[in-house]
């Protein structure tokens, strides 16, 4: 296993509740592991717990099967790299140098960029599509354009695993579609993936692995076709859905309107 | 930072310390050759004992206040931030205020106290800003700074309001800071103390990087955020501490130069703190010289020639970055 969580729960100071409640997840190596669930209901804290990021009030994460308190950022961000949510700069950078930054890991304080970094750079630029970019200020992209930088900055750390955190929810289709196939070739190299996403329907496509969470319980889990039923999917967002296989396939839903033929909510 | 930005600094800094070394209240770069010569005994004292501790000691006042404020920018993530703005120049000032008030004839009084202000404005301020355990807060860092900061002035008012006027004088003028009373003694102090911090500013400069993402970014990205800020913090800090303690409270250099060599070098730290020692050192010794050649006899304040140069200066670069 690249990350695992075991029996993980997560209490922030203050709240009525626990934010997660004794959840067990792993993403192994070569493997696509989405992760869904309504807003709130603690993926984004589950994948802060397994990047050590919050300290659990129980259970326990692993990287590689050793724990996550005992590797130095540095060492954590040589095998995982991590698109989060968010990210402003406060000062102009290029796109070359945003994607740069992913070398920091691996260089010392004082070390000079090497002429391999710039080349894993462009490798990266060029495989996240972003490659005509490198010159331009990152302030000035559009809101896919500075999530495909950050993607390519990730990849720039030469990661053994990826966590994602909502990747495409600024991509219009075809960008979207582009960073869904990227990420898959690059499970399909080996590198482990945990993809949070609000778009399941898309990331059943490509997912091994599916996994929803509800109210900081683990709600399901298994392969796509156990987890896209309507009962499973109606349940967790509590809203009426409809499941029909897509065109490879894999189980698709609409969520319904009131008076649409279906089952009742 | 390209070979040409760095030959172009390289060779200001030059010009910079050949301008600081020959002009002065007596003569210009004529004395400077028959100092260097020794022909006059007069004029190489004046060159050896006073003006080259006073023209390095600048420089390296310069360049520590410039590397403090680039740094400190950086951790708190707002360009307006400044090495005094975290409550240091209110301790400093209070230490020295008492120093002349009550202890006007001790040497080392007046520096020694200015710094032990200074470094209980930076602890208070660090103890105020670490909440929740052990995380540091930057915008509470600079909320508790400027606290700090309006408190010791309050008190430093008061002791000056209550002090003969000679007193008055004398605090008035170290508060706005001037390389007067240098020397090689407090030159080789200065270096000693100095030399530890911006080299730990400068090993962190790939940090410094990071952090300008947002702390969780640069989690990711491999550092150690909780642990870089309180370096750079107490570093940056303690290096202005030594620069107030031997030449008073020097405004504008580290809130404008670093602006300067952003748009100069870029902003990535690695070329931005060499750029900011250098123009940094260079800028305080051309001030110095115009502090001490304007209207001589009388020395200027060189915090007042930072002020007068540096301020038309920014706002010729704020209208050129607005266009």
């Amino acid at each position: 296993m690249i990350l695992e969580a075991r029996d993980l729960t997560v209490r922030y100071p203050g709240a009525s509740g626990p934010a997660l409640d004794a959840v067990s997840v792993s993403v192994p190596r070569g493997a696509l592991v989405v992760l869904g669930g309504p807003n709130g209901s603690g993926k984004t804290t589950l994948m802060r717990g397994l990047l050590g990021l919050v300290s659990p009030t129980g259970g326990w994460t692993a990287v590689e099967g050793r724990p996550t308190p005992e590797w130095p950022r540095d060492e954590l961000a040589r095998c995982v790299g991590v698109v989060s949510q968010r990210e402003e700069l406060w000062v102009p950078l290029t796109v070359e140098e945003v994607v740069l930054m992913g070398r920091y890991p691996r260089l010392g304080a004082l070390t000079p960029v090497s002429r391999r970094d710039r080349e894993v750079v462009a490798g990266a630029l060029a495989r996240c599509d972003v490659a005509d970019l490198a010159g331009r200020a990152a302030e000035t992209l559009s809101g896919g354009e500075w999530q495909r930088v950050r993607i390519a900055r990730a990849l720039a750390q030469e990661p053994r695993c990826l966590v994602l955190d909502e990747p495409g929810s600024a991509l219009d289709v075809r960008h979207e579609m582009e960073v869904m196939e990227l990420v898959r070739a690059l499970v399909d190299e080996g590198l482990g993936c945990l993809l949070i996403t609000h778009h399941l329907n898309l990331a059943a496509r490509y997912a091994d692995r599916m996994a929803l969470l509800d109210r900081g319980r683990l709600a399901a889990g298994g392969p796509p076709s156990e987890v896209m039923r309507a009962e499973v999917i109606g349940a967790v967002f509590r809203w009426p859905v409809a499941v029909g296989p897509g065109p490879d396939g894999v189980p698709q839903f609409t969520p319904l309107r009131p008076g649409d033929p279906g089952p009742p909510a | 930072m390209t070979l040409r930005q760095a030959v172009v600094l390289g060779v200001g800094a030059l010009v910079a310390l050949l301008a600081g070394l020959s002009f002065g209240a007596t003569g210009g770069p004529v004395a400077l050759l028959e100092g260097l010569r020794g022909s006059d005994p007069a004029a190489r004292t004046i060159l050896v004992e006073l003006r080259l501790p006073r023209v390095l000691l600048a420089f390296a006042v310069g360049g520590g206040l410039g590397l403090s404020g680039a740094a400190l920018q950086a951790l708190v993530r707002n360009p307006l931030a400044d090495p005094y703005l975290l409550g240091l120049s209110g301790g400093a000032g209070l230490g020295a205020v008492l120093a002349i008030a009550f202890a006007g004839d001790v040497a080392w009084g007046v520096p020694a106290a200015s710094f032990v202000g200074a470094l209980g404005a930076i602890a208070l301020v660090y103890r105020l800003s670490v909440v929740a355990g052990r995380r540091l807060d930057p915008r509470v860092l600079l909320l508790s700074g400027v606290v700090v900061g309006a408190f010791a002035a309050a008190i430093m008012s008061a002791i000056i309001t209550l002090s003969p006027a000679t007193q008055l004088r004398n605090a008035f003028l170290w508060l706005l800071g001037g390389f007067g009373a240098s020397s090689w003694q407090a030159l080789g102090v200065f270096a000693a103390y100095a030399v530890v911090p911006m080299a730990l500013l400068g090993a962190a400069a790939r940090r410094l990087d990071l952090l300008s993402l947002g702390e969780e970014p640069a989690q990711f990205l491999g550092a150690d955020v909780e642990r870089t800020k309180r370096l750079v913090y107490l570093t940056a800090s303690l290096l202005t501490a030594a620069g107030v303690a031997v030449s008073g409270i020097i405004g504008f250099v580290g809130l404008v130069v670093p602006h300067a060599m952003r748009r100069l070098v870029g902003p990535l730290h690695t070329s931005l703190l060499p750029a900011v020692f250098l123009g940094s050192g260079s800028f305080l010794v051309l001030a110095d010289v115009v502090a001490r050649a304007a209207i001589p006899p009388v020395e200027l304040p060189v915090g007042v020639v930072t002020a007068l140069v540096g301020v038309p200066l920014f706002a010729v670069l704020l209208r050129r970055s607005l266009r």
